[in-house]
């Protein structure tokens, strides 16, 4: 009987050389002559393990990592095909700490199954939401989303249940899903993962949409830096079809659901949404104003859903077990899991799928193993490139929209990204007008000139001419930026930039009564 | 190495007329996939093809980064630029492959084997510092990595 071993085809294992192992245990077994089937799964999401092989034994899947193409031959000779002793031995992976600690709704798949694998996916309870969907009316899927508590996991963590409901209602010949799968915010790669893990997830998600707003149309909208995630989605939209899931009368219904993909251009503003239905229609990407909303008056003007790649996940999850299994985990009103995306400066760093609520001296000392350079953590950035960089003093704060919004920052996509104690946090604040400059569509002035006189404030400030009468007028900058901007890149790049000159004075040669004033 | 062919006009209107049903975007992305670069003739061509004016083509066209307006090298390095990589010492990575290359972000070696680019974000902030190496993803870089994927590209 064949043996099956499992490499992950996830672009982060490939990154560090997932492919070269796989060719070495592929190159090994047919030396031995032994028969060896190997998996390529998605990622587990332990990247300081990747590239991690798993073995299917007698006693479950065992793993081994991080393996480099010299270890395998000592892999063999170990007998890790029977779960063998060996120095890179984690044991059975479902007993690995890091991946029992989780609570894993949305990447309950990922990793395990073969991405593309319509079986594997049914086997391991793949379309079950779709099945439950296509019994109920559109209504009472949009109330059983409504009911879960799924709060829109791009960022902005609107009601998921609300937006449908909105564009249900909405009258229109033709409406569309569109799935934001532009996920820019350095620090976050749960999309990227998903999409590539469990592609099939996220079909099922949007046919779900689709069943509950009357949509017919569905757009996927992923960035052209994941060259990987965008061929994974795209042979697995052919396979759907191909098995009638997708296309007309789906699953033997009388409903019609199909999916588009789309590939953006190197713009990280067409992640916000009104900029990324501009670029999808072919235009520049700028941003719109609101209302008109887009579950009102979306693509090419006609009612559109667009949520994030994890919401529409986590809504095809929702239908399968139930609102009440959703909402049942969470904190305040904050419902269901998140998958954290624990980023840089890290010994763990990776994808932990966790309830709201955990505190980020949990996740970062905790999870997260402390620093990978082993220096002290100096900062935490929380959201992405637009979100706050937090200080030691404040990991206690529960994980929960609310709380990060209280203290000046924001859980957006869910991504956090470590620093040691050598950052230079005036510099960080430099980069994030920087960045605005860069990224700015031009639409609003604040955003786009503003940016440019940030850069030059923050080199004022720390050349040393008159700091405080600069610093004080750094501040009346944010304020402009946060309050002239139509969207988030203009109105949250003050995050960044005041979190870092309020918890982090010394950095600019400031005071630390100077800046708290 | 990637796979580009020299500009070519009857190509490009063959890639537009393949894709135009997509949309400006498609079209564009197509052109500068197939040619590396979007040629001063594509706007004209995509323009015309599109019933738009080279105004509205080129708008969009200088909009995205992707879309170059040369030729680039044989291959093409992209180094990641955001906070993840940078927490990891990205900034130390890019001086280290603009010194060892001898150009700028944005530039093509010499004798065109390399043009080196900046992302932000490559997805693969778990094994930061990252690049990608013609649509290869590469990840855990530190300097000797870095020599040595440049060493490889200018076999």
């Amino acid at each position: 009987m064949s043996r099956r071993v499992f490499v992950a085809r996830d672009a982060g294992a490939i990154a560090v050389g997932a492919d070269r192992v796989a060719a070495a245990i592929r190159d090994a077994a047919e030396r031995a002559a032994l028969d060896v089937e190997i998996v390529r799964t998605g990622s587990r999401g332990l990247y300081w393990l990747e590239p991690m092989v798993e073995v299917e034994t007698q006693n479950g899947r065992v793993a081994y990592g991080p393996i480099r193409p010299e270890d395998v031959c000592g892999l063999f000779a170990c007998g890790f095909l029977d779960g063998g002793r060996h120095l890179r031995a984690l044991g059975p992976t479902d007993s690995i700490p890091w991946l029992k600690r989780q609570t894993r709704l949305t990447f309950a798949r990922c990793g395990v199954t073969d991405p593309l694998s319509l079986d594997d996916y049914r086997t391991h309870h793949g379309y079950e939401g779709l099945a439950r969907a296509l019994t109920l009316q559109p209504q009472e899927i949009v109330e059983e989303v409504a009911r879960s508590g799924l709060r829109g996991r791009g960022g902005a963590g609107f009601p998921t249940g609300i937006k449908w409901r909105t564009a249900a209602e909405a009258k229109g010949d033709t409406k569309y899903i569109v799935c934001n799968a532009d996920e820019g915010d350095s620090g976050t790669f749960a999309d990227r993962m998903l999409m590539e893990g469990d592609p099939f997830l996220l079909i099922e998600g949007m046919t779900i949409a689709g069943l509950a707003t009357g949509a017919t149309k569905g757009v996927i909208y992923c960035r052209s830096e994941y060259p990987h995630a965008i061929a994974t989605m795209n042979a697995a939209i052919a396979t759907a079809r191909a098995a009638n899931l997708l296309g007309t009368r789906i699953a033997d219904s009388n409903r019609d659901f199909d999916i588009e993909m789309r590939v953006g251009a190197g713009s990280y503003v067409c992640g916000e949404e009104t900029a990324l239905l501009e670029s999808l229609e072919g235009k520049r990407g700028q941003v719109r104003a609101k209302p008109p909303l887009p579950a009102h008056a979306g693509l090419f003007a006609k009612p559109t859903v667009v949520n994030n790649v994890l919401t529409f996940a986590a809504a095809a999850w929702v239908l399968a077990e139930g609102a009440e299994a959703y909402k049942a985990l969470g904190y305040g009103r904050s419902r269901g899991t998140m998958p954290i995306q624990l980023a840089g400066n890290l010994k763990h760093p990776g994808l932990f799928e966790a309830p709201f609520g955990m505190t980020l001296r949990e996740l970062i000392d905790d999870v997260g193993g402390g620093t990978a350079s082993g220096r002290p953590v100096r900062a935490v950035q929380a959201g992405g490139p637009l979100g706050a960089y937090f200080p030691h003093a404040l990991f206690d704060m529960p994980y929960d929209y609310e709380a990060y919004t209280a203290n000046d920052g924001l859980i957006g996509h869910g991504g956090l990204v470590v620093f040691d104690d050598t950052v230079d946090m005036a510099h960080q604040a430099r980069f994030a007008m920087e960045f605005c400059a860069l990224e700015s569509c031009g639409k609003c002035t604040p955003c786009r000139i503003g940016s440019i006189r940030g850069v030059e404030v923050v080199d004022r400030i720390v050349a040393g001419i008159d700091r405080e009468a600069n610093a004080e007028l750094l501040k009346e900058l944010c304020e402009t930026l946060k309050f002239g901007s139509l969207c988030a890149l203009g109105g949250f790049t003050p995050y960044p930039v005041m979190s870092a000159i309020n918890h982090f004075p010394e950095d600019f040669g400031l005071a630390r009564e100077m800046a708290e004033v | 190495m990637a796979h580009r062919t020299e500009w070519n006009a009857d190509e490009a209107r063959a890639v537009i007329a393949t894709h135009e049903d997509g949309g400006l975007l498609v079209v564009l992305n197509a052109l500068n996939e197939r040619f590396g670069y979007l040629h001063k003739d594509a706007v004209g061509f995509a323009a015309k093809a599109l019933n738009l004016s080279r105004a509205e083509v080129h708008g969009v066209a200088s909009f995205y980064h992707d879309f170059r307006e040369r030729p680039p090298g044989r291959h093409v390095l992209k180094l990641c630029g955001a906070e993840a990589c940078q927490s990891m010492g990205g900034n130390a990575i890019a001086s280290h492959a603009t010194r060892e290359l001898g150009i700028e972000f944005g530039e093509t070696t010499a004798d065109e084997a390399v043009t080196l680019e900046r992302v932000y974000c490559l997805g693969l902030c778990a094994c930061a510092p990252a690049a990608l190496l013609d649509g290869v993803p590469v990840g855990r870089l530190d300097g000797n990595a870095v020599s040595a994927l440049i060493a490889e590209a200018r076999k």
